[in-house]
């Protein structure tokens, strides 16, 4: 308790320090934008830089080519299994002697609440608005291929994980790596595993933090009015602060109930607005196949909707990243496979329903401006697409969902604040695991990440939409170079745990216990 | 022939009501009635849980069987066998109706014993209440105890 109060002290402290009458209020904002941009543009243009003679960044490709070896080298795991997949979520195969312990469904909806967010919301908005309606195939295409990438990390997160003597488990890349280069004698497993780690730290405080606490505080002023970023940062954190470190849980706890709902009711509202225009939709339709393959006038023709649909679709759906192998690690089963069945269903719900509901709005709700005499879009000064209210982002989102449901941007709000306070204690958690993995476990160590995670909320509201999103992605798709290069010297042995499985399930030896 | 009866303990005035009407009933029967208490810690597979829950999860599961063993089994155990009463006790997760139906079944019991369970508000009505659940789907005759 003493701890408690010092900590509280603390927070206090640091309030008072970015109080109004320290600094004027916008010129903290420019003052972190400033020192954030100069900070991080180095690492985002090693990130993101283009294959030689091409626009095409080598990241991009690399997810895909992930994703497609994957696909293949698993006989197209993602279509083959997924009648399995949904019977493993029910519980059709859960030995009623583990009830109790954490079911294929409780790891699931953890691990997506931690990847529905504001991908599937603002993400989509910014693909659409700069690649065009195309962007919507081509994420759709990332998404059903990140399946198999998401099977073969959360296989290997279960069959690694570190189970402790008091029933504490633990997992995640960091552990499959280094374990699993071990198994096979491969040097450099630890030295891998460290990187990953170092990355996942790095993007717990960009994606999983600083763009969630970033967008919510674009959509609040969006409602309320212009106000400074840091306000919002500093009641976030202070939730975040009293979340992650007060332990209060009941917080938690609330969020975690109401998020599903608020997942249901986004997409209940997208299907009532598809339904209010269903003689538009063949038209959406036809935009997002012809975008797909001509581009329809965007920057970079069909490359350009093609890397946006691919890096929006990654960013949403983590699918490779390896960060959802941590949150599935933790399920009850002898069989690690059955996880990496059920795992594959979260891009399928993140990205090809979600994300595909979120841009069929924006597209059918007319945002997009398309010149009526050619047929392309009208672009503006950035390059990007104009838009009906010029707005991008969340608020393209909400202005979309509000041009048919007008009171819906009010609920948005909640649902954007919600998805964003969600994704930030997932993500707390992931890095943790990082940070202790590298540290140690030791409380005062834990409390020290959980601190600057904190001060990052605060930065992330603060600093103007471009740099966050730049690092945001960076930071991710630094965890992919490294996750993605172990899945390949270690897919051999999730090859070999499917075979046994699925060899099991057809010989009966492996049993439904509901029938 | 011998007699099995389950019994819904736990812990609370109504699983003490419960074990008292099973004990003056294993008190008729005679020497062949043997009883078998059953905890149910209320858990269901289908609710959503932060990763870090899942991460203690085992853990806590360990420590919610340990409490209800020695705060409700225990004692009961051991009173019963100073009336020189058989007795066995679990504790399981689940929901209750269906986890004292199953056990029932899975012995071979001849009937299950429950007192009337005090939950009120509207998750009752909406859904109805635990023993009107068990009552409604139960295999083997249900006495409540009021």
């Amino acid at each position: 308790m003493k701890q408690f109060n010092f900590l509280i002290s603390l927070l206090a402290l640091f309030t008072l320090f970015l109080s109004p009458a320290a600094f004027a209020a916008e010129g903290i904002d420019a003052m972190i934008n400033g020192i954030f941009s100069s900070a991080t543009g180095w690492f985002v243009s090693l990130i993101f830089s283009p294959i030689p003679g091409t626009s095409f960044p080598w990241i991009v490709l690399w997810l895909v080519i992930g994703a497609s070896i994957f696909t293949l080298y698993f006989g197209f795991i993602q279509f083959r299994s997924i009648r399995h997949s949904i019977s493993l979520v029910k519980g059709d195969y859960s030995n009623p002697n583990d009830a109790g312990e954490v079911s294929h469904f409780q790891a699931l909806t953890t691990a997506l609440s931690g990847t529905v967010g504001l991908g599937n919301i603002a993400g989509v908005a910014v693909a659409v608005s700069i690649g065009g309606a195309g962007a919507t195939f081509w994420m759709i295409l990332a998404g059903l291929l990140g399946m198999a990438s998401k099977f073969t990390e959360c296989t290997l997160g279960v069959k690694y994980r570190n189970e402790y003597a008091d029933g504490r488990v633990s997992g995640g890349p960091m552990y499959y790596i280094s374990k699993g280069f071990a198994e096979k004698g491969l040097p450099g497993g630890k030295l891998l595993a460290a990187l990953f780690a170092v990355f996942c730290i790095l993007g717990a405080f960009g994606g999983g933090n600083m763009f969630q606490a970033n967008q919510a505080h674009a959509q609040l002023t969006g409602v309320f009015g212009d106000y400074p970023g840091w306000i919002t940062g500093v009641i976030f954190a202070g939730i975040v602060f009293a979340v992650i470190v007060g332990g209060i849980k009941s917080i938690a706890n609330v969020t975690e109930k109401v998020v599903p709902f608020m997942g249901i009711m986004y997409v209940g509202a997208a299907i009532v607005i598809l339904v209010m225009n269903y003689d538009k939709i063949g038209w959406a339709f036809g935009q997002i196949f012809e975008g797909a393959f001509t581009g329809l006038g965007v920057a970079g023709g069909l490359v350009g909707a093609l890397i946006q649909g691919f890096k929006r679709a990654a960013f949403s759906n983590e699918a490779g990243v390896g960060s959802a192998a941590i949150a599935h690690s933790a399920v009850q089963t002898s069989e690690p496979v059955t996880e990496g069945l059920v795992s594959l269903l979260e891009p399928f719900i993140d990205t090809v329903v979600i994300c595909t509901m979120t841009a069929l709005v924006i597209i059918i709700t007319g945002q997009l401006l398309v010149d009526a005499q050619t047929g392309l879009y009208v672009l503006n000064e950035a390059g990007t697409i104009a838009t009906a209210d010029g707005s991008s982002g969340v608020a393209l989102t909400s202005a979309a969902f509000g041009s048919a449901i007008s009171w819906f941007p009010y609920v948005l709000v909640a649902a954007v604040v919600l998805f964003a306070f969600s994704t930030m204690i997932s993500w707390s958690y992931y890095g943790l695991k990082a940070w202790t993995y590298l540290f140690g476990e030791s409380p005062k160590k834990e409390l020290t990440f959980k601190l600057i995670f904190c001060v990052f909320v605060i930065i992330g509201a603060a600093v103007s939409l471009g740099p966050v999103i730049d690092f945001s992605d960076a930071a991710i798709f630094a965890m992919a170079v490294v996750n993605i290069t172990a899945l390949y010297f270690l897919m051999p042995i999730v090859k070999k745990e499917l075979v046994s499985y699925m060899t099991r399930v057809k010989s009966g030896e492996i049993k439904k216990y509901k029938k | 022939m011998s007699a099995k009866l389950i019994v819904g303990v736990d812990g609370s005035d109504a699983g003490q009501r419960a074990l008292a009407y099973a004990k003056r009933l294993a008190g008729l029967i005679g020497e062949e009635c043997s009883l078998e208490l059953v905890c149910v810690v209320e858990w269901s597979p289908y609710t959503f849980q932060t990763a870090e829950e899942n991460a203690t999860r085992k853990k806590h599961r360990q420590e919610e069987k340990n409490n209800a063993d020695e705060r409700v089994i225990q004692p009961a155990l051991k009173a019963l066998a100073k009336e020189g009463i058989q007795a066995e006790g679990q504790v399981l997760h689940g929901k209750v109706a269906s986890i004292l139906n199953n056990i029932a079944v899975e012995k071979n019991a001849d009937q299950i014993i429950v007192a009337r369970s005090t939950e009120q508000g509207l998750s009752s009505r909406v859904f109805g209440s635990v023993t009107a659940n068990l009552v409604m789907t139960a295999s083997v005759p249900v006495t409540v105890v009021s």
